[in-house]
């Protein structure tokens, strides 16, 4: 029934223990998902996103070079595919037009033919884009467009239709007040929306702004944030404002117009992995190395809205961006569940009989794949009862 | 004419007893026996409080009054209470637990619970493994922060007596950072640092070695050997006994592996030797103790060895890198500590 009820998930978290979990806050249900039945800490998910079909895929990236297919409609992997090329984990994928592209942790951009039969086979293109990967990111816009920046590696626009050169590449800041260089690492990217530029957060704790349209490859803008990395970045719904985590779980939320720090939100303890914010709802979910997920809602009022403790270590999340979160059907429709029809005392037997069958067929569904589902505590959001 | 300004007006306390009935007799209406009373009851307005009267010593007077009152009245139930108990005997209802912030402690949802699978595989797998899977046996190398004072070094040499296979070393000003990776390269497995603030040891970092967690102790209450009281003889080289004692969520089972894989695994009981981390409300208490059984159910314990308390300040993945690494959980004080009743390990 975990299986079923996967397409109603709000969030899907992918951890370091190789488990797909898909979190579902209205029932406050955490459902595992793993290829191979067990978790493996050598199948650690590094890189999630959308597949092709609107939000019916899920593609994950595993440390061991496979990108696996899940289907949240079905609720099961449906295929994996081995990536060779280059040394370390996944730092970005994405897919565009029945192609997939990775980039890895050394610097190899592939694109590959995205079709089961061959599992593994030559890719179309194949880019260096500097060692020290950090991130690769597609933009939304144009999906042909790719960034990638990392670790003394500046940030590079690719266009993969184009040339084997860089469409934009960043140049460095000027030398500081000691006239020492400033060191480079971009540890998370985002396309702004309708325009050209970019953002990046560093682990020298700076936001930066670039514009590929301006004659200047230097930064446009540039914020700073507390003391330690800035891990990751998220867009704002309104486009004029960034979220970002650093190491030691702090979020903050800066406006991009002036560079100036617009508020924090309070209750993460460990490192920010994985950050994304809803495309029209004013709702944040963050996901650390203290293996829960939470749910913040960024405006009126600032506050957390959902905790969820989903016990392995979490690395990447995937938020899905439909509109209707409260409007699912309650109970998820089973073909065997009594029609409610008579009365509202039927109803409620219906109701009950559902939930006692659901127990039984979870545990025939056990063969297949690893899936256990807890019901969360029943209290939203609150971190100090 | 207000009662309170009259007896301001006498002010002093010798008349007190003598007083109270006369003006209760002169002001109040309706209690004829009041001055037999307690005075207070007759004696005020409605809505009056103590704390009003102007005159400290009067007031101070009156509050004393009081509470010798409520201490006599709290004395009178419980002697009610008892005999009640007595005369109900085995009928009596079971005597209410009290309260205490460790019973009232919020539930943690990160609390372990012994079947669960997930939780299982992850610690199976974490960097302990190789301890625990007596891959790897310990060996620790303990040293302290730069130019250290006499309570450290002895410290120092104290712990390295208690943990077996253990070296310490004078730190000459070297950064750990490049201290590790000799230290990987000679095969230790564990580092401990006692860091020194005004000659007195107060904090402490465990660092696990290959690429393990880093632990960041606050250490408060340090006594060393010869501050300890009816102390035993010094402790063998026999490998002790390790007690952890409440590490219920999945912080605390992090911190306890890691407290556990500094110890060989196989304890000799011929030492009769044994260490307690014991943590209670986010303080972990280390002692060690020699214990002997005169019987089958009496033991008599000699606490041997230093003994200090901790509290965790951070959890850090990877080896000791405290600006650029990545952290698992870190002590935020303003958003952690709001409430009484909640721990973290």
């Amino acid at each position: 029934m975990a299986a079923a009820g996967a397409r109603w998930n709000h969030v899907w978290v992918g951890t370091e223990t190789g488990i797909l979990k898909g979190v579902n806050l209205q029932r406050k249900q955490a459902a595992n998902f793993t290829a191979a039945g067990q978790p493996r800490r050598e199948e650690a998910v590094s890189a999630l996103c959308w597949g092709a079909g609107g939000e019916t895929q899920i593609l994950m990236g595993c440390a061991d070079r496979t990108v696996r297919r899940f289907c949240t409609e079905e609720g099961r992997f449906q295929g994996q595919r081995h990536c060779p090329g280059g040394e370390g984990t996944f730092r970005g994928l994405a897919q565009v037009d029945g192609t997939l592209i990775t980039c890895v942790d050394s610097g190899i951009l592939r694109v590959w033919r995205d079709n089961d039969k061959e599992t593994s086979s030559d890719p179309l293109l194949e880019l260096r884009v500097g060692p020290g990967v950090c991130r690769m990111r597609q933009d939304p816009a144009h999906p042909h467009v790719v960034a990638t920046g990392g670790k003394e590696n500046a940030l590079k626009v690719w266009d993969l239709q184009g040339s084997e050169e860089p469409v934009f590449r960043a140049k460095n800041v000027r030398n500081d007040w000691l006239d020492l260089r400033v060191p480079i690492w971009d540890q998370d990217i985002q396309f702004l929306p309708e325009s050209q530029k970019l953002v990046t957060c560093t682990g020298y704790h700076q936001v930066r702004v670039y514009d590929p349209a301006s004659p200047q490859r230097r930064p446009v803008l540039e914020a700073t944030y507390g003391e330690y990395p800035l891990t990751a970045m998220t867009l704002t719904p309104d486009g004029n404002s960034v979220i970002v985590g650093n190491t030691h779980g702090q979020l903050a939320e800066i406006d991009l117009r002036q560079g100036r720090l617009l508020g924090c939100l309070k209750g993460l303890a460990g490192s920010v992995r994985g950050l994304q914010c809803h495309p029209s709802k004013p709702l944040l979910a963050s996901c650390g190395l203290d293996r829960i997920l939470r749910v913040h809602r960024i405006r009126n009022p600032r506050g957390l809205e959902h905790k969820v403790y989903l016990k392995s270590q979490l690395n990447c999340l995937l938020v899905s961006g439909r509109e209707n979160w409260e409007d699912e059907p309650q109970e998820p429709q089973e073909p065997s569940q009594l029609s409610s029809e008579d009365t509202e005392a039927d109803e409620l037997w219906a109701s009950l009989e559902a939930a006692a069958k659901r127990k039984l067929p979870d545990l025939e569904q056990t063969s297949g794949a690893f899936q256990t589902r807890r019901r969360k505590k029943k209290r939203p959001g609150s971190t100090s009862p | 004419m207000e009662k309170t300004g009259g007896s301001l007006k006498k002010g002093l306390k010798r008349k007190r007893a003598a007083e109270e009935p006369q003006e209760a007799a002169v002001v109040e209406d309706g209690a004829t026996d009041s001055g037999g009373q307690a005075p207070k009851a007759a004696a005020f307005p409605p809505g009056f409080s103590i704390s009003e009267i102007k005159n400290k010593q009067r007031r101070h007077l009156m509050f004393t009054r009081w509470k010798q009152q409520q201490r006599k009245e709290k004395l009178a139930t419980k002697k009610k209470l008892k005999k009640e108990r007595e005369a109900l005997g085995d009928k009596a209802p079971p005597k209410p637990i009290p309260k205490t912030i460790d019973n009232q402690r919020v539930y943690d949802e990160t609390t372990v619970d012994p079947n669960d699978e997930e939780v299982a595989y992850d610690e199976a797998t974490d960097e302990f493994a190789s301890y625990f899977n007596r891959q790897t046996s310990p060996k620790i190398l303990i040293t302290t922060s730069d130019r250290p004072h006499g309570r450290t070094v002895r410290l120092c040499e104290q712990l390295s007596t208690v943990i077996p296979n253990s070296h310490v070393y004078y730190r000459r000003g070297l950064a750990l950072k490049r201290i590790i990776p000799q230290c990987v390269s000679r095969d230790f497995t564990d580092l401990i640092v006692i860091n020194e603030d005004r000659k007195t040891p107060n904090g402490l970092i465990l660092s696990h070695l290959p690429n393990g967690p880093t632990a960041h102790f606050k250490m408060s209450s340090v006594r060393l050997r010869k501050e300890i009281k009816r102390k035993g003889k010094d402790p063998t080289e026999h490998v002790p006994e390790i007690i952890l004692n409440n590490f219920t969520t999945r912080l605390g089972h992090s911190i306890g592996r890691m407290f556990a894989s500094l110890f060989p695994h196989n304890p000799q009981f011929i030492g009769r030797q044994v260490a307690t981390f014991h943590n209670q409300r986010d303080y972990i208490f280390f002692r060690f103790h020699r214990y002997i059984f005169r019987s089958e159910k009496k033991v008599g314990i000699q606490e041997l060895g230093p003994r200090f308390t901790l509290k965790l300040r951070s959890l850090q993945k990877g080896t000791f890198d405290s600006k650029y690494g990545e952290y698992e959980w870190v002590h935020k004080p303003r958003e952690m500590d709001t409430n009484r009743r909640k721990f973290h390990l």
